[in-house]
């Protein structure tokens, strides 16, 4: 079963970075929210895989401002 | 002590030229002393072109201003007999280290690649590098080299013609005219020029100041840039510490949009700021203070006829990533070998227009990048927030989360990829050193590559029979071998066993091929001084 890659994996993030955020540009708090979620569902679906799903969330459970430092 | 800013270093002394019957006429007029306009000037009389270069004051710039050269400036500096004095003066630095609130998330080394004269940067006050062009472009002066500098002589009126352009010039003493064949105009972000000309300066205003202090002190922090998000010294805001030589240190400190930004600017606002920041007990003077906000902008054309826009003049960036001056020292070295071509009748006027597309592709590109590090330090919106501080949340843990973290995508040499003057690859060798890239260095010898090359064309052999280009004089033949040579072998021939490249006088890569070819060495020659019939210009 192959891991969750947690190493730079991007060619170029920071276009990536500007078109995440680009595509939330004039969207209402709520509309936003609804886009991540989407997005979030979208990306999990083209990964499949279960075991790297689970430990995508918990990779992102565990990183708070409490829990580092 | 009297700082190299209050000094005069080129006090305005009457011209001959000021009595002139009727207009004394230049080959070449630069409008602004700065940086751009001292390195144009240089260029230009090393070339043996003749240039008188005009400013309103007589000192270099208060403040330290720009403090963050990157290599190829400083590889620019060296051909303009100023990169040893700037790379000796200036703090040499690699590390970096990033903070999100109370944490210290991570570090970065910019890990200089071996083989290469100069570093990925230096740390140098504006003024220091100021100095060093006046005082080589007063070295050429004396040596009986065409260049002057007049100081405290303001340009009030720009009159265009087809075959000159005519100033109205003030100085203490009244006003006199000048004409130039060609007008270079350096005269940095508030451009009276371009503001005379009525030219447009169209771009994108972010709503936000940073104070900028300079404080010399006594400190051990070491020599990296810490950059703060969200400090709990600066609340919501952003921070930004560096080292300059003189014990001389860099604060940046973001303040937000609404603010008094007169107030702000006072000591007594400034030092429980810096204190908060630097701990009670640092002992500290302030050198300098100011507060800016700024604009990501450029002008749709650097070329008005025989009037060039270079530097601030022509383009402004946010100060994150160090692409205002060092992208103004690769317009000058864009120009120069251009202007002094068309001045010598050895290439059409219309090679002037490659500049106007190279270094708006430059601008492009600094602007794209000076955006993207704004949008990340002062987010736009609330769900770039949110997307900003996840990215740095997850940075402290995860590597892959650190590209993404921007404080700045520090300055490096423009590629012009597609450009008008290249000459397409016709086999596999390295990217690194593609047409339209600025030649690789790579240690030759006792010396290093770029230092070996001429002052107009190159053309390199490496271990390949080494031609002589027909009728063409102008061309340096440099014969090498990269038999012992890796990093030579790896930078420029990869998978091939030998190949030629011919390099422009500002060392980009025209064209290069694994094998002799001189009609292809010919046409390359022609197309990279836009003589090349059917070509970009038809």
């Amino acid at each position: 079963m192959p891991d969750l890659n947690l190493t730079r994996n991007l060619a170029d993030a920071d276009r990536f970075y500007a078109n995440l955020t680009a595509v939330h540009d004039g969207l209402s708090k709520a509309d936003s929210d609804a886009l991540n979620a989407r997005l979030i569902l979208i990306l999990a679906n083209h990964i499949g895989d279960e075991f790297v799903l689970e430990q995508a969330l918990i990779a992102a459970s565990e990183v708070s401002r409490q829990s580092v430092g | 002590m009297t700082k190299i800013f209050e000094t005069p270093l080129y006090p305005y002394s009457r011209h001959p030229d000021q009595d002139a019957a009727s207009p004394a006429r230049h080959k070449v007029i630069v409008l602004g002393a700065g940086p751009v306009g001292l390195a144009a000037a240089i260029d230009l009389a090393q070339r043996g072109v003749p240039v008188v270069v005009l400013d309103e004051n007589d000192r270099v710039s208060s403040g330290s201003r720009a403090i963050c050269f990157s290599k190829r400036t400083l590889e620019i500096l060296d051909r303009l007999g100023c990169g040893d004095i700037a790379a000796e003066t200036g703090v040499t630095w690699n590390k970096g280290r990033v903070f999100f609130d109370e944490r210290d998330i991570f570090e970065f080394n910019l890990l200089p690649e071996e083989g290469h004269k100069r570093p990925a940067f230096i740390n140098l006050q504006q003024y220091y590098l100021e100095q060093f062009l006046v005082e080589r472009a007063q070295a050429l002066a004396a040596e009986g080299k065409p260049i002057e500098i007049r100081g405290r002589n303001r340009v009030e009126a720009i009159g265009r013609h087809s075959d000159h352009v005519r100033l109205e010039v003030e100085t203490p003493e009244g006003p006199y005219e000048l004409q130039a064949d060609w007008l270079i105009a350096c005269d940095g972000a508030n451009s009276p020029t371009r503001r005379m000309m009525g030219l447009d300066f169209v771009g994108r205003v972010f709503e936000d100041n940073f104070l900028i202090a300079d404080v010399v002190m006594k400190a051990d922090f070491p020599t990296e840039r810490w950059f703060w998000f969200d400090p709990p010294f600066n609340r919501g805001q952003s921070a930004l510490l560096h080292r300059q030589p003189d014990n001389v240190w860099r604060i940046d400190l973001q303040l937000g949009w609404d603010i008094d930004r007169e107030a702000e600017k006072q000591p007594e606002r400034v030092i429980p700021r810096l204190k908060a920041m630097l701990g009670e007990d640092v002992e500290f003077e302030l050198e300098w203070v100011s507060i800016y906000t700024f604009q990501c902008r450029r002008m749709e054309k650097f070329r008005h006829g025989r009037v060039i826009f270079a530097g601030d003049a022509a383009h402004q960036v946010s100060p994150f990533g160090a692409r205002g001056a060092n992208s103004g020292l690769q317009d000058t070295d864009n120009l120069c070998w251009k202007l002094a071509r068309v001045l010598d009748g050895s290439a059409p006027e219309s090679l002037l227009d490659s500049y106007d597309w190279e270094r708006v592709y430059g601008a492009d590109e600094n602007i794209m990048n000076s955006t993207r590090s704004t949008e990340f330090i002062t987010p736009k919106s609330e769900i770039s927030r949110v997307f900003r501080d996840a990215v740095l949340d997850l940075a402290a843990r995860h590597d892959f989360a650190r590209p993404m973290v921007n404080s700045g995508r520090l300055s490096v040499p423009c590629i012009y990829d597609d450009g008008p003057l290249n000459t397409e690859d016709s086999a596999e060798m390295p990217a690194c050193a593609r047409p339209g890239a600025p030649l690789p260095d790579a240690p030759l010898g006792d010396g290093w590559l770029l230092d070996a090359l001429g002052r107009d064309f190159t053309l390199l052999a490496i271990d390949t029979p080494c031609p002589e280009p027909a009728n063409q004089a102008e061309v340096t033949v440099l014969p090498l071998s990269a038999k012992d040579n890796p990093i030579l072998a790896k930078r420029l021939l990869g998978a091939q066993s030998g190949a030629l490249y011919l390099i422009r006088p500002d060392h980009h890569v025209a064209a290069r091929w694994p094998n002799h070819d001189a009609l292809a060495i010919e046409t390359a020659l022609r197309r990279s001084v836009a003589m090349q019939q059917g070509g970009w210009n038809a």
